[in-house]
């Protein structure tokens, strides 16, 4: 059934065309503007952050790390500034997600793909490869021009590769090394690294990395944003006609004529649009798309058409923003004649807002008040209940406290039930009757073995609720929770 | 393909496979070319996999492949493995004193969690997997111990066991009165009560007392002391507590006296290493019945 087609041949319902298209190599050209420039620096600030916080210290006290951003698995530990989570605590990070995902509708749905075009990791490694590119092999058009040559390699050239790639390869690793840090105390690993002494999934993790920062940045580039991430698809399904685009005002563009037949058109009276067809906006593209032909999947917002188109507005004397932010809705109303109207507070933002708001507002709260003290308890079993020789009876339970603080707490656990409960914690001689004190190191659990008997005489019913109260002797903190006594 | 007797399906134009039930034709769809290739990859992959791996059971062995894995061979390497890896813990267990363990929460969670396990493998049979017990076989989460419930006490039943022909275990044990013809049947009866008044149990009615005194002060004081307080030197139990270890009832007690009792506890030393018997024994304490 597979007959051979020209694919310049095929429309798009051809349906037995092949169903891969060869890539056509992207060769973005470099520019200047306000947008370019905002993009620079937030590349500055991303990869600042992401390659140097492992190093930003925080004082813990003695025995803690000293690491402000600190994920340490041996440990089940999170650090982050003043905030350490537990495993326990993982809902923070449902939380932190949640945010994350309406955050990033509400970027959305204010400014389209800003998400794409400026902060996502694909966009801003491709984007410093880029870089590298044009600083060893010149712009756009020298590019070309060295890439097509069918001149036998001059020992230039290959040089010019090789620097190009190790470059590249230099930052990837750097990238990857970078994430190890995030696992342990930075200085150590970066010592080990360096002396060959860290642990081999230290370099397994760093040559994942190094890999997947060279292949993607280097080589897939665009191809990432086109066919791999699912985000193109979701964001399409989630913007609305008010969210601003990159946009080629065609109202303003059309008719597309050359500089000196639009002077020539203008003295005659004619109606000609301002762009001159001078293909700076496809030129600088990082996806290799026209603006011009309307939205596309592929396009990233990343703005750089629109530095492109204003440098040549300016030289020609037009105005500016021939390409801009804009909505579909403004050119339909320029075009009759009506103001541009922006929307950016509407029921979908608002929403979004509300919905950050309240989650951060919880977790916020939850993380002030969140206890350093914690107490669970299981009672056994296998038995559930002892008769003592007394006749008197008795329970076990299984006693986890934990101490999240960074100090050693004294704590006393009592237990409230029914009267005449006496209480003991196996290997504690209480010095207060019935009310054991034991120490939890900072930072730690403590699992005690206690029971809990009751005299024969006040014949307990089947299951009657205890509650343990932990306290603090010190500071007077309280943990409690609640359990059952059963009879026999 | 292999169209079978050339019959051609009317409606999809394909040949049929020749089966027919009730009227409907199988269609000859034949399995797509990747399917049947992996088939044929998972066939020849067994086949290595005989050759490689242990896999032909032989008359007393089986083929040990090329490759001379065996699972026993790699569990006892890992649990070796595991040994090394807990050594040290296990050294601080085995040095400390006996005494001092409860009172450090990290050895006696580690004995805890190591005796818990040993408890499993080698007296839950007996005693049950939380240690309570059944009848004849004592309840090790009360307060009442045959041969008394210190650490040490306990340590040395572990040990050496109750009646288990090691040279030290414990001896003593519950004469058979009525089968050896010490006592008459009548006199068995009077003090089978005499005992079950001793806790505060009913007795049967024209049950003399003083007779059930005097045969108790007779033949049962020498073991179970004056008042059948009991005596863990020679595992003679407490005759005035809430717990019984065969049964407190007139009959029960009239079969312990005729027949006798003497139950049997191995003894663990040469069988478990001395830091396990220790962690053992403090698990056993710490089950809260300990004194
Ligand atoms: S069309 Fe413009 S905004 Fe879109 S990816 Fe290309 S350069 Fe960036
Ligand atoms: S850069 Fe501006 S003027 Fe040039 S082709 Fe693009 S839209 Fe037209």
């Amino acid at each position: 059934m597979n007959k051979t087609v020209n694919p310049n041949e095929l429309t798009s319902d051809d349906d037995y065309g092949p169903l891969y298209a060869a890539r056509k190599k992207v060769y973005p050209q470099s520019v200047h503007g306000t947008f370019r420039r905002i993009k620079w620096g937030l590349m500055a600030f991303c990869l600042g952050v992401y390659y140097f916080l492992p190093f930003v210290r925080w004082n813990r006290g003695l025995g803690a790390p000293s690491q402000a951003v600190l994920i340490d698995l041996p440990n089940s530990r999170f650090y982050f500034f003043f905030i350490e989570l537990w495993p326990q605590e993982v809902y923070y990070f449902t939380g932190l997600l949640i945010v994350a995902a309406v955050a990033l509708f509400l970027m959305n749905s204010v400014g389209g793909r800003i998400w794409c075009g400026y902060l996502c990791p694909q966009t801003v490694w491709t984007d410093l490869f880029y870089a590298v590119e044009r600083l060893v092999e010149g712009d756009r058009r020298e590019r070309m021009k060295k890439d097509k040559s069918s001149d036998p390699m001059k020992l230039e050239r290959i040089s010019e590769i090789v620097l190009k790639h190790s470059i590249w390869l230099l930052i990837a690793w750097w990238t990857g090394g970078a994430w190890v840090l995030y696992f342990n105390d930075a200085p150590t690993p970066v010592k080990e690294l360096v002396t060959f002494q860290a642990p081999m999934i230290a370099y397994i993790w760093i040559a994942i990395l190094t890999a997947t920062t060279y292949v993607l940045a280097g080589f897939m580039r665009e191809q990432v944003c086109t066919y791999m991430c699912p985000w193109p698809r979701i964001q399409a399904a989630l913007t609305d006609e008010w969210a601003l685009n990159v946009t080629y005002r065609y109202d303003r563009g059309e008719k597309r004529t050359s500089v000196k037949k639009a002077a020539e058109l203008r003295a005659l009276g004619e109606h000609v649009g301002d762009c001159v067809d001078c293909y700076q906006c496809v030129a600088v593209c990082p996806t290799g798309i026209d603006i011009r032909n309307g939205p596309q999947l592929e396009c990233i917002q990343c703005g750089l058409c629109i530095d492109a188109c204003d440098n040549v507005m300016t030289k020609i004397g037009r105005p500016k923003r021939l390409i801009g932010y804009d909505n579909d809705i403004n050119i339909q109303r320029r075009q009759e004649g009506k103001a541009p109207v922006y929307r950016i507070v509407r029921p979908r933002t608002i929403v979004y807002s509300a919905i950050i708001a309240a989650v951060g507002g919880i977790m916020i709260y939850t993380l002030a008040t969140r206890s350093l003290l914690d107490v669970n308890v299981l009672h056994d079993r296998n038995p559930v209940a002892v008769r003592l020789s007394d006749g008197s009876i008795r329970n076990a339970y299984t006693v986890r406290l934990l101490n999240k603080s960074g100090y050693d707490r004294v704590v006393a656990i009592d237990a409230d039930g029914p009267a005449n409960l006496t209480t003991h914690v196996v290997g504690i001689d209480s010095v207060t009757p019935d009310r054991p004190m034991i120490v939890i190191p900072r930072d730690s659990t403590s699992e005690l073995r206690l029971l809990i008997t009751a005299p024969a005489e006040s014949n307990p019913e089947k299951s009657i609720p205890v509650r343990f109260h932990v306290t603090d002797i010190g500071l007077g903190e309280v943990a409690t929770t609640t359990d059952n006594f059963v009879a026999p | 393909m292999t169209d079978h007797h050339g019959d051609i399906d009317s409606v999809t134009g394909k040949s049929t496979t020749g089966h027919e039930w009730d009227g409907i034709k199988e269609l000859n769809t034949p399995l797509p070319r990747w399917w049947v290739i992996s088939f044929y990859l998972t066939i020849i992959w067994s086949i290595g996999y005989w050759i490689v791996y242990p896999a032909w059971p032989l008359i007393s062995s089986n083929t040990t492949g090329l490759l001379g894995y065996s699972t026993r061979a790699s569990l006892a390497v890992e649990l070796a493995n595991l040994e090394t890896l807990r050594g040290e813990k296990m050294a601080a267990l085995a040095a400390a004193p006996l005494a001092d363990i409860e009172k450090n929460p990290a050895l006696l969670a580690l004995a805890r969690a190591k005796g818990r396990t040993v408890f499993g493998d080698n007296c839950a049979p007996c005693h049950g997997s939380g240690g309570a017990g059944a009848k004849g076989f004592p309840n090790l989460n009360d307060d009442d111990w045959l041969w008394g419930g210190t650490l040490e006490q306990i340590m040395q039943t572990i040990q050496f066991g109750a009646r288990s022909g090691h040279a030290k275990t414990h001896e003593g044990q519950m004469l058979a009165f009525g089968k050896d013809g010490v006592l008459k049947p009548d006199e068995i009866v009077t003090v089978a009560n005499y005992v079950r008044s001793l806790s505060g149990l009913s007795t049967r009615k024209g049950f003399d007392a003083a007779k059930g005194e005097k045969i108790f002060a007779e033949n049962c004081v020498a073991c179970h002391g004056d008042g059948g307080k009991g005596n863990p030197e020679m595992g003679a139990p407490n005759l005035t507590d809430k717990i019984w270890l065969y049964g407190s009832d007139e009959a029960t007690l009239i079969e312990t006296i005729s027949q006798g009792r003497a139950g049997v506890m191995p003894a663990w030393e040469g069988r478990l290493d001395p830091a396990t018997l220790k962690a053992m024994a403090v698990y056993v304490h710490s089950l809260g019945g300990g004194k």
